[in-house]
């Protein structure tokens, strides 16, 4: 059983650094605009502009 | 939650508007000036400027906005805030130059065709925000520690149905409680706050005992552990928090939207003033910075930024949001105009004046003050429940002691098995009951573009059983309308028409439409149309007649007696050059569904009364119209409080439905108020629920949705007292271990709130609202 020492700790780790990520993103603002968020992933302003579909105006 | 990130239906437009779909300019762009006033000095060098758009609809929307305002010289950066509706701009330098770069990127954004207004951000910045994040923190650290204990205590349950040797089993209770410990301290503070000043102010709430069972749990296990035995609650009480932080970060989502909704609906109509200075020049400045002695130009069509006399001239004042009177005022020179109206007739100037105690406005924040004090505070339901049941559940606690005592166990024994009576009671269910609804709720009218604005209207409105409408702007649209189109010839309307086209006056728009759906031609070509401020509109025929449009000295016929007009309407003359002249009249027009809303709520047996501060006259026809029997007219603000206080007392739960700035004071002193969007900032702010678009079926939907939860929140109570009725005696008996603790409490959460989701679904969805 001398190997839960071992486990449990580095698990408790893991979850420890998502939680400061949590609160880090927190922080930066990452949980301000959350619609938002969801509807920024449809743009491709991050592509470079050759790989770039075609705009379409409605 | 997914149906909480759909927008609000606006009615607007499918999609965000571009610059080359020829969208009309219903709200002149040129208003829009003055953004220069709102630009705020940033730290660290450059300015700032946050603007509100009311039609940002989609993901285009997003990226259209950022680019457009980038591009404009001066802008350094800008952000879109999707969730609020709004924007912040990054300016470049300071002072002059960052003005001009914010009024150039707000008539760039309003030529792509978005309504946009700048807003002093310090103005609306809420205690929402802070709230939201220390919500946040402590639900992600409940989390974290939550899924850690629970792994650790899964392992020891499965341990102890196997064989798990006690040294193990001591070293996973001592992580649970390294792991649970601080993370109860910290994560449980919001109710520990909450419970510390329900108790200061002798009152009870449902947070004092939550707090209680999860710090005797948490203590409770520690003493536990010390002794390594096997009755350890960690993992109970940090779930627990958990799940009712979730309630917590829910709840205060759905409000802080409708709250930042309501917000930008008044910041869309904050507007600059322009001051004129001592040498004639005019600048744009923020209505705030008016002082005393200033001068101020107002635009035909604009609204009038502050109190003050006119200072020279004639005005026609459109007042119909400060007393309700649907027929445009005239003031001469000197006289008293108010903030708020509306100047219908040339642009004017007025000096500004400090507010006037014996005004109408003075006397109207009188009464909302004392409407607001004499208002009882209305006592939450979650909280009447909470009186009752958290001496209960505490006197049961010390029942149990006792009892176990006097049975003859241990004093460690019975303490134990009162401790899990605590915990087993806490109110996690009951606690979720409320908000649960109010979530699925809030976000369902929030859909519907309705707002709530205060956290217990939905209570309030589920109790109404008497709805007080006020008329102009309400009832109405607050729109002229022809009315007896068919007493005018059509080529005549078609004529007057060609003229008003020229003109943005009220009645000449109102003319326009009249005759959009006239299929006739002008009997005259018209040459040129040349606009007599305050009076009317002149134009030339080709053949050499002149034509006049406008009032009756202007454009009416000369030798006609003046009659009675009746006073119910406005009314507009077409003078045709041969001594002949035509009347259009105009009134008000009803909104479309305002006669079945107001059937619909009488079927219901929900008593209708009708309280305007509009003339006999005017009111008559429409209560008539309407079936309104109880209808009021000319009556004062206090007299509209006087009405609805008499209807108290008589018992009666009272909707009051007003926008204008002489409803406030009733708004304030009903038991529940709604106002529509385009109602005055004072009313908005006094009303609990805001309504958008044109349709008034928002007020019965409203009640609707308010009755409907009120019935799950019972539904939701009576499910989580019948989980306690089975849950206490096993807890008395000694029978709960931490296994059977953790799913029962766990369970019961998850019920009352998958019933409470049902509000967002289920029948009655659309019903209301086609």
């Amino acid at each position: 059983m001398s190997i839960l020492l071992i486990l449990v700790p580095i698990a408790l780790f893991l979850g420890l650094l998502g939680l400061a990520a949590f609160l880090w993103s927190l922080k930066s603002g990452q949980y301000d605009d959350l619609d938002g968020a969801a509807r920024r992933i449809l743009e491709d302003d991050d592509l470079p502009e050759e790989q770039r579909p075609p705009r379409q105006d409605r | 939650m997914a149906g909480l990130t759909e927008g609000i239906e606006t009615g607007l437009g499918s999609c965000c508007p571009t610059g080359d779909d020829g969208r009309l300019p219903d709200a002149p762009v040129a208003a829009v000036a003055g953004a220069e006033a709102f630009v705020r000095p940033r730290e660290g060098g450059g300015a700032t400027l946050n603007l509100a758009v009311e039609n940002m609809t989609c993901a285009a929307c997003i990226h259209d906005i950022e680019a457009t305002a980038r591009a404009v010289p001066g802008v350094a950066q800008a952000r879109v805030n999707y969730t609020n509706r709004r924007v912040t701009l990054t300016l470049d330098g300071a002072g002059g130059s960052a003005g001009e770069a914010a009024d150039a990127a707000v008539a760039a954004l309003a030529g792509r065709g978005y309504r946009v207004r700048p807003f002093d951000a310090a103005a609306l910045t809420s205690a929402d925000e802070g709230e939201m994040r220390t919500l946040l923190r402590a639900l992600g650290v409940a989390g974290f520690a939550a899924a850690n204990v629970m792994l650790l205590s899964v392992a020891v349950w499965s341990g102890q149905a196997s064989d798990m040797d006690p040294a193990t089993q001591a070293f996973f209770h001592w992580m649970s409680a390294l792991i649970a410990l601080p993370a109860i301290a910290y994560a449980g503070l919001p109710f520990y706050r909450s419970a510390w000043a329900a108790l200061k102010g002798r009152r009870l709430n449902m947070d004092v005992p939550i707090s209680l069972a999860v710090i005797v749990a948490g203590g409770m296990s520690l003493v536990q552990t010390l002794l390594e035995r096997e009755h350890v609650y960690f993992d109970a009480s940090i779930t627990l928090l958990f799940f009712l932080l979730l309630g917590r970060v829910l709840d205060t989502r759905v409000r802080a939207r409708a709250r930042t909704a309501a917000q930008n609906l008044l910041a869309l109509r904050s507007r600059a003033a322009t001051r004129i200075a001592a040498d004639g020049t005019a600048r744009h400045v923020a209505v705030e910075e008016l002082r005393p002695g200033d001068r101020v130009m107002v635009a035909a069509g604009e609204r009038i930024p502050a109190d003050g006399t006119l200072a020279a001239g004639e005005a026609l004042i459109d007042t119909s949001l400060i007393t309700g009177e649907s027929v445009p005022r005239r003031t001469v020179a000197g006289g008293m105009v108010h903030a708020g109206t509306m100047n219908l007739g040339a642009a004017l100037t007025l000096e500004v004046t400090a507010r006037d105690d014996r005004s109408l406005l003075a006397e109207i924040a009188r009464l909302m003050e004392n409407a607001e004090q004499g208002r009882a505070a209305y006592v939450r339901l979650a909280d009447r429940v909470a009186r009752a049941y958290a001496p209960v559940v505490h006197v049961l606690g010390a029942v149990t002691l006792a009892g176990w005592l006097i049975a003859g166990a241990g004093v460690e024994d019975a303490m134990m098995i009162a401790v899990a009576v605590l915990i087993v009671t806490c109110p996690c269910a009951l606690a979720l009951a409320v908000p649960a609804v109010q979530v699925a709720a809030g976000g369902r009218l929030f859909r519907r573009g309705v707002l709530l604005t205060s956290g217990d209207a939905l209570e309030r409105l589920a109790e109404v059983d008497t709805v007080v409408f006020d008329k102009t702007g309400t009832l109405t649209t607050g729109e002229l309308e022809l009315v007896a189109a068919d007493e005018v010839a059509p080529a005549d309307l078609a004529l007057a028409a060609r003229l008003a086209a020229a003109s943005t006056h009220p009645l000449s728009r109102a003319l326009v439409a009249a005759a959009r759906g006239v299929e006739a031609t002008p009997p005259y070509a018209i040459a040129a149309v040349e606009e007599v401020p305050g009076k009317g509109l002149v134009a030339q025929t080709a053949c050499g007649r002149t034509l006049r449009l406008g009032q009756r000295s202007f454009a009416g016929p000369r030798l006609v007696a003046a009659e009675a007009t009746g006073g119910t309407e406005s009314e507009i003359w077409l003078g045709l050059g041969d001594g002949r002249a035509v009347r259009f009249r105009f009134a008000d027009r009803l909104r479309d569904d305002a006669r079945g809303v107001v059937q619909g709520l009488m079927h219901q047996g929900v008593r209708v009364l009708l309280l305007s501060g509009d003339r006999p006259e005017a009111v008559r026809p429409v209560a008539d119209m309407l079936g309104i029997a109880d209808a009021g007219a000319g009556l004062s603000p206090a007299e509209k409080i006087a009405r609805i206080a008499e209807l108290k007392a008589g018992g009666h739960k009272v909707l009051m439905v007003g926008d204008g700035l002489n409803d406030a004071p009733a708004l304030a002193s009903a038991d529940v108020s709604m106002s529509p969007s385009s109602a005055s900032d004072l009313a908005q702010t006094a009303a609990d629920i805001i309504f958008m678009g044109d349709k008034l079926a928002a007020v019965p939907e409203a009640m609707e949705v308010a009755r409907r939860s009120r019935r799950l929140v019972w539904q939701n109570i009576a499910l989580s007292f019948g989980y306690n009725a089975v849950a206490i005696p096993l807890a008395m008996a000694g029978f709960v271990t931490p296994l059977i603790a953790a799913v029962a409490m766990s369970s019961s959460s998850v019920c009352v709130t998958l019933n409470a989701l049902r509000l967002a679904g289920g029948p009655g969805k659309g019903k209301t609202a086609a």
